[in-house]
């Protein structure tokens, strides 16, 4: 991070010719805490289409913890322990796990690597012991099993185990917000709030955990600023478990390999909304296009004090109604849809127009780009617990002030203390109850209502449309991956799936791993490997269970594909017809592995 | 006998050599998914935490006194007047300490990869032959390291010329032939680490992460070099539009390429955020 930042000229206004500035586009996402219901739906949609296969029956890439609670895996929020994100030392940006020598060093033993029993050990029954125990006087039981071993397990510790405050103030105890805040708020917390924090990965503009792989396997992607792990480079070093703070990358114990939200990537690049999204039952979730001055990043990243992580960040983000940034995005090669789907954003409508949305813990200055609405819906519980009217705006813009144990809570999550912010976004929300309640009641509304939070009537309305009616095609403005450009290589060699290893290479049998690449191209083989592995019938032959040692599947049909060889390229007479022994996947014996003999010997 | 001595000395080294390499230019080619670690620090990490680090640095000590062993010959350590009684005296306690602190590890590790059943569940098949035949070099080599206390012989007048002798093509297969049974074992076992190497998990070794010292943190890749892939891995090479459109450098961003990595990753740019 330290060196290269140019000197901030990007935010200088532009006299004259502006100065060349990269505009870089990404997709973000915001998500309206006071709508979520706890249902978990997203979770396990999540979860049936990414993270159903061995290795990661414990990884849920989209999880929904419970507040106050200690989140999934326990307590990640305490860096002290896990050493996730980081930290300034020096004014300079180091991984809170330590710089390169240090990762370096500990290659061999990661020493701050969460345990299985931090998520929890996944489980299954011994279903077949229902049928199958003998004849006695007690009803046969199903006793679970582990998924790691097999062998009998006890249940201490699920998915979601202190879900709706499951387990009470035992569990609480280890919440690591709470710890930073004083016994009895802690106490009266517990009896007072609860409400639901749906996660998923940041995609931070300033990724720890890109940081710190050695393999350089983690990237960020340009086009839409997707963090993905190519796991044909992942080698299982296991830092980057470590340097996420939000605990969102997982290590497949199976294959060997990190895995992490992908945003949906396919669908995200057809234009459609992650499935965690399309799947929300309280419609709480936005999807949209943010405009931000990649140069910027390095600087908001390392502002002193972290209480000003969240103003940094915002500092980030461009106007794409400004034609300064359009032209700027345009000339960095940012498609012009995508400028006009930012100017539609309502990712960016709620962040940085109307500011009710909020990072998650900024202070661990990656600057992360899944942001969070807090929940008005605690305070107004509370008030009308306590007979006043929830939603007679004196009342609530006083509860707001007054109770400062959500407020004081809210702040730890969402800007690293400093309970402004949160107060003037549920000041917002709170102006949005009062007013809607109007118009809705059929009452004179009262413009100093919408003042009062700095928007005027009609922007509360348009915040009102977009957080309660919620509409499909408003929450997701999601532009298509398509350019409309052709690669140079295409325009004379024909089909650019022709090549040497390419998807039109494979044979029928080989079609699961052919088409996953032919759909969604742009997908880098980021989960072939999965496929390759796990995806069954591999090469067609359709063998059984793929066991841990089970290859890639193969660069061209392996013997098992019908129409096996003559590729091109052993064209020389004498080896026309010859396998080439790189490309054999040690199964059978195809044709062409051995020469032919002469046709006397037959 | 001298048949025997040709087959073992002069031609089985050679056939080592063509699977290593061969084999791992396959796996690699055919297998890039497989190059892992399968690291199991997720079900047990007490135990790794100690037997990981002592092994893994102890075997690098090990390795690197074998390439001074083997590669510099003992004129030149004359030359630089360290003495045949000083050199020994160091490897001697060196690299038999380095040993047994790796032996120690791997009996850590072995322990561990026996007793935790997760870790057990986890062992593949590849692992089951990879390990008793790492445990026999190892033990083979600390072997010959002890028997050079007692025994006279200088295994740089013998070994280390065989060894030498092998990449200048000309095997001397006299001077190994008549070394100690040790040496031998140790030699043979050594060459069926190699040949095993490719398949299995030891290919992790050709992973190492050195270029994480020199690399910008932040890593940025284009999605294009997914889409056209096989076109540039057949073509000759970085054909493609590098890096794509946003970022072909521009003030402050520092474009940082891998060019040893072959052509279908040479276009991957790779960049500074800041």
């Amino acid at each position: 991070m330290p060196r290269g930042t140019s000197s901030g000229n990007g935010t200088s206004p532009s006299h004259g010719r502006p100065p060349a500035r990269r505009v870089m586009a990404q997709i973000a996402m915001v998500m309206n805490l006071d709508k979520c219901i706890g249902c978990h739906t997203c979770s396990v949609t999540c979860k049936q289409t990414w993270t159903n296969r061995g290795g990661t029956e414990y990884a849920w890439f989209n999880n929904v913890e419970t507040r106050p609670g200690q989140g999934y895996p326990r307590g990640y929020e305490d860096q002290e322990r896990w050493k996730g994100g980081w930290r300034l030392k020096g004014g300079r940006l180091v991984p809170r796990s330590g710089g390169r020598a240090r990762r370096l060093a500990r290659i061999f033993a990661n020493p701050e690597l969460p345990a299985l029993g931090d998520y929890y050990e996944p489980w299954t029954y011994d279903y077949a012991n229902l049928t199958a125990a003998p004849l006695g006087d007690d009803l046969p039981t199903a006793p679970p099993r582990s998924l790691v071993d097999g062998r009998p397990t006890a249940i201490t510790w699920g998915p979601n185990w202190d879900d709706d405050l499951g387990g009470g103030p035992e569990h609480l105890a280890a919440d690591p917000v709470l710890k930073n805040m004083n016994e009895k708020v802690r106490l009266e917390y517990e009896q007072a709030f609860m409400f639901y924090l749906p996660r998923i990965c940041e995609h931070c503009l300033n990724p720890s955990c890109v940081a710190v792989c050695p393999s350089g396997a983690l990237y960020k992607r340009i086009e839409d600023g997707i963090v993905l792990v190519d796991q044909d480079r992942c080698r299982g070093w296991r830092m980057c478990v470590t340097g996420c703070p939000y605990k969102k990358v997982y290590f497949n114990h199976r294959t060997g390999k990190a895995e992490k939200c992908t945003m949906c990537y396919p669908r995200i690049e057809a234009g459609e909304p992650t499935v965690c999204s399309e799947t929300c039952v309280g419609r709480l979730r936005y999807l949209g296009v943010i405009l931000y001055d990649p140069d910027q990043v390095g600087e908001a990243a390392r502002v002193p004090d972290e209480k000003d992580l969240y103003e940094a960040q915002l500092g980030c983000f461009l106007d794409p109604f400004d034609p300064d940034v359009a032209r700027a995005a345009e000339e960095s090669g940012v498609p012009h849809d995508w400028i006009t789907a930012a100017r539609r954003s309502p990712v960016r409508a709620l962040i940085t127009d109307y500011r009710v949305a909020l990072p998650l813990h900024p202070e661990y200055r990656t600057l992360p780009m899944v942001w969070y609405v807090p929940p008005l819906s605690p305070i107004v519980d509370s008030l009308t617990r306590g007979g006043h009217d929830g939603e007679d705006p004196a009342s609530l813009f006083g509860a707001i002030d007054a109770l400062r144990i959500p407020l004081d809570y809210l702040a730890q999550l969402f800007t690293a203390g400093d309970p402004g912010p949160v107060e003037a976004a549920l000041c917002r929300l709170a102006a949005m109850r009062a007013h809607m309640r109007r118009v809705n009641l059929g009452d004179p509304t009262d413009p100093a209502i919408a003042r009062g939070v700095g928007l005027g009537e009609d922007e509360i309305e348009a915040m009102y449309r977009l957080l309660a009616l919620a509409k499909y095609e408003e929450r997701y403005v999601i532009p298509t991956s398509y350019t409309g450009t052709l690669p140079p290589d295409t325009i004379d060699d024909g089909c650019s799936l022709d090549g040497d290893g390419g998807p039109g290479m494979y044979g029928a049998g080989a079609g699961a791993y052919g088409t996953g690449q032919g759909a969604y191209g742009g997908g880098d083989g980021t989960y072939s490997g999965d496929q390759g592995a796990y995806g069954g019938g591999r090469n067609g032959s359709g063998a059984g269970p793929v066991g841990i040692e089970a290859f890639h599947a193969p660069p061209v049909a392996g013997p098992g594909a019908p129409g096996f060889p003559d590729t091109p390229d052993a064209s020389a007479d004498g080896l026309r017809g010859r396998l080439n022994l790189l490309n054999w996947d040690g199964r059978g014996t195809p044709r062409g592995l051995f020469p032919r003999r002469p046709e006397t010997e037959r | 006998m001298t048949h025997l001595r040709i087959a073992l000395w002069g031609v089985l080294p050679y056939l080592v050599l063509a699977v290593l390499i061969a084999g791992t230019a396959w796996r690699y080619r055919y297998d890039r998914f497989g190059f892992t670690t399968r690291s199991s620090q997720l079900h047990e990490s007490r135990l790794l935490r100690v037997g990981g680090p002592l092994f893994h640095y102890a075997l690098l000590m090990v390795v690197g006194g074998h390439v001074m062993g083997l590669l510099i010959p003992e004129s030149l350590t004359e030359r630089l007047r360290v003495g045949e009684s000083v050199y020994h005296a160091m490897a001697l306690s060196v690299g038999g300490l380095a040993g047994l602190a790796a032996v120690a590890g791997l009996a850590v590790l072995l322990y561990r990869r026996l007793r935790v059943s997760a870790v057990r569940a986890g062992t593949s098949r590849s692992d089951r032959l990879v390990y008793p035949l790492l445990i026999a070099v190892l033990l083979a080599g600390l072997t010959a390291t002890a028997t050079t206390v007692t025994n006279p012989y200088d295994y740089r007048l013998g070994v280390s010329v065989w060894f030498r002798s092998l990449f200048a093509l000309d095997p001397d297969v006299d001077a190994m032939g008549h070394a100690p049974f040790a040496y031998q074992l140790h030699a043979l076992l050594g060459m069926a680490l190699f040949a095993l190497w490719p398949f299995s998990r030891l290919v992790h070794a050709f992973t190492a992460p050195l270029g994480y010292a020199v690399r910008p943190y932040i890593v940025y890749r284009s999605r294009g070099h997914g889409l056209y892939r096989p076109a540039a891995a057949s073509g000759s090479g970085g054909t493609n539009a590098s890096g794509g459109p946003v970022g072909t450098g521009g003030p402050g961003g520092r474009r940082w390429r891998r060019t040893n990595r072959g052509a279908a990753q040479a276009h991957r740019a790779h960049h500074h955020v800041s």
